[in-house]
């Protein structure tokens, strides 16, 4: 039992990481990465929400009508999405303000869907919030790196401290949105590489 | 049948659990949401425009409601006279909703500053009503029986070249701020007059 747990939360972190494997949630992970600090946010969001709308539909898996289950599910995702938007409007106000329309935008979140209907709605709540943790946990990985190899090339920062000294000549184009699909081709190759041995 | 009513139970209950829960999180959030937005996007304003005051206008403010709306007005004291106030009007801008924080003083109707506080301009453009002061600067002075509009619209303003939409929104705010003072303006002097007690 705690074995198959463990393996659906450590799926989301490699074999089935969201952006690169199952090659979902594209969207944030091209606007919201011109930072890490943004990507991490986002990311944890995220998480929350796949974690909860997991946890509530895999409890509710024997009562949704399968013909509405759909319409269930957005309603359970866009009450966490609302929940963690309050709450970062509250407690993280300058991080709300940059990532803007994205957090609403989680709502239709590809990740957040596909999970509820792939796995929570066939399994159990303590295996669908593994599930919901994992996915989350490798969804904010995948941000941060995209984040982290924009911005140090792109601005010449991470975290905000400048990470090549002053002499480097920030490569803008990857603040750009064609910017964020070559990093985000580059690192899906990178993986494809090392999974192929 | 059996179905039909069990699909519209429980979306129905799960649409009523959701109400609740965000209508919980909204009423708990909703003071701390509020300080957020005056610590981020007012109190910059409202520091810029009453530099010099002796007070601290964030905690001498009062609400009046004006039609369905509630204006908070910020009082500014010099010599611990309170003779300015300022507040927020709202105009359209190129890219959306423009918040503009205008600053009146109270003894000779002049406008002391105005200054942008939230907007969705294209940067480097319409953003400038917000980084550029020379543009702002051109309202401070003015009394509230001037027009308040662009030169082409027949007002005393310049508009910033490459930015008129921007320019104009501004205006807007700026002519809505001087109707709301005129208008309110008994009422203001009455809750002013009670600070000073």
């Amino acid at each position: 039992m705690a074995q198959s747990i463990l393996k659906e939360f450590n799926k989301g972190l490699w074999e089935q990481v969201p952006p690169f494997r199952l090659v979902l949630g594209l969207c944030p992970i091209l606007a919201v990465t011109k930072s890490v600090e943004n990507a991490v946010g986002m990311g944890l969001a995220s998480t929350f929400v796949f974690v909860f709308s997991n946890l509530l539909v895999a409890m509710l898996r024997n009562i949704i009508p399968s013909k509405v289950r759909i319409a269930a599910y957005i309603i359970i995702i866009a009450t966490f999405v609302t929940v963690v938007e309050l709450v970062m409007q509250a407690y993280t106000y300058p991080l709300f303000l940059k990532l803007g329309i994205f957090i609403p935008l989680i709502v239709v979140n590809c990740i957040a869907l596909g999970r509820a209907e792939a796995f929570a709605s066939k399994n159990p709540p303590l295996a669908s919030v593994a599930d919901g943790l994992g996915m989350g946990i490798g969804y904010t990985i995948s941000l941060a790196v995209v984040g982290a190899l924009r911005e140090s090339l792109g601005n010449g920062t991470l975290l905000g401290h400048t990470v090549f000294g002053p002499d480097f000549l920030p490569f803008r184009f990857m603040l750009e949105a064609p910017g964020a699909f070559v990093c985000l081709g580059l690192v899906l190759c990178v993986m494809n590489l090392i999974g192929k041995k | 049948m059996r179905e039909m009513i069990k699909m519209v139970v429980v979306l129905t209950v799960l649409s009523a659990f959701s109400g609740g829960l965000l209508a919980s999180v909204r009423t708990g959030t909703k003071d701390k949401i509020e300080q957020q937005v005056l610590k981020f996007q007012k109190a910059p304003a409202i520091k810029q425009i009453l530099s010099d005051v002796s007070n601290d206008p964030l905690q001498d403010r009062f609400k009046i409601m004006d039609k369905e709306q509630e204006l908070t007005f910020f009082v500014g004291k010099h010599d611990g006279k309170p003779d300015a106030v300022t507040f927020e009007t709202a105009g359209k801008g190129f890219g959306g909703d423009l918040g503009l924080m205008v600053g009146i003083n109270i003894e000779s109707d002049a406008i002391i500053g105005v200054c942008v506080t939230t907007h969705s301009e294209t940067p480097g453009i319409g953003s400038r009503a917000k980084d550029d002061p020379k543009f702002a600067a051109q309202f401070a002075g003015m009394t509230m029986d001037k027009n308040f509009a662009t030169k082409k619209d027949g007002g005393d303003i310049d508009a910033m070249s490459g930015a008129t939409v921007t320019s104009k929104g501004v205006c807007v705010a700026a002519q809505q701020a001087q109707d709301i003072y005129t208008r309110l303006k008994p009422e203001i002097q009455k809750q002013i007059a009670q600070m000073a007690n």
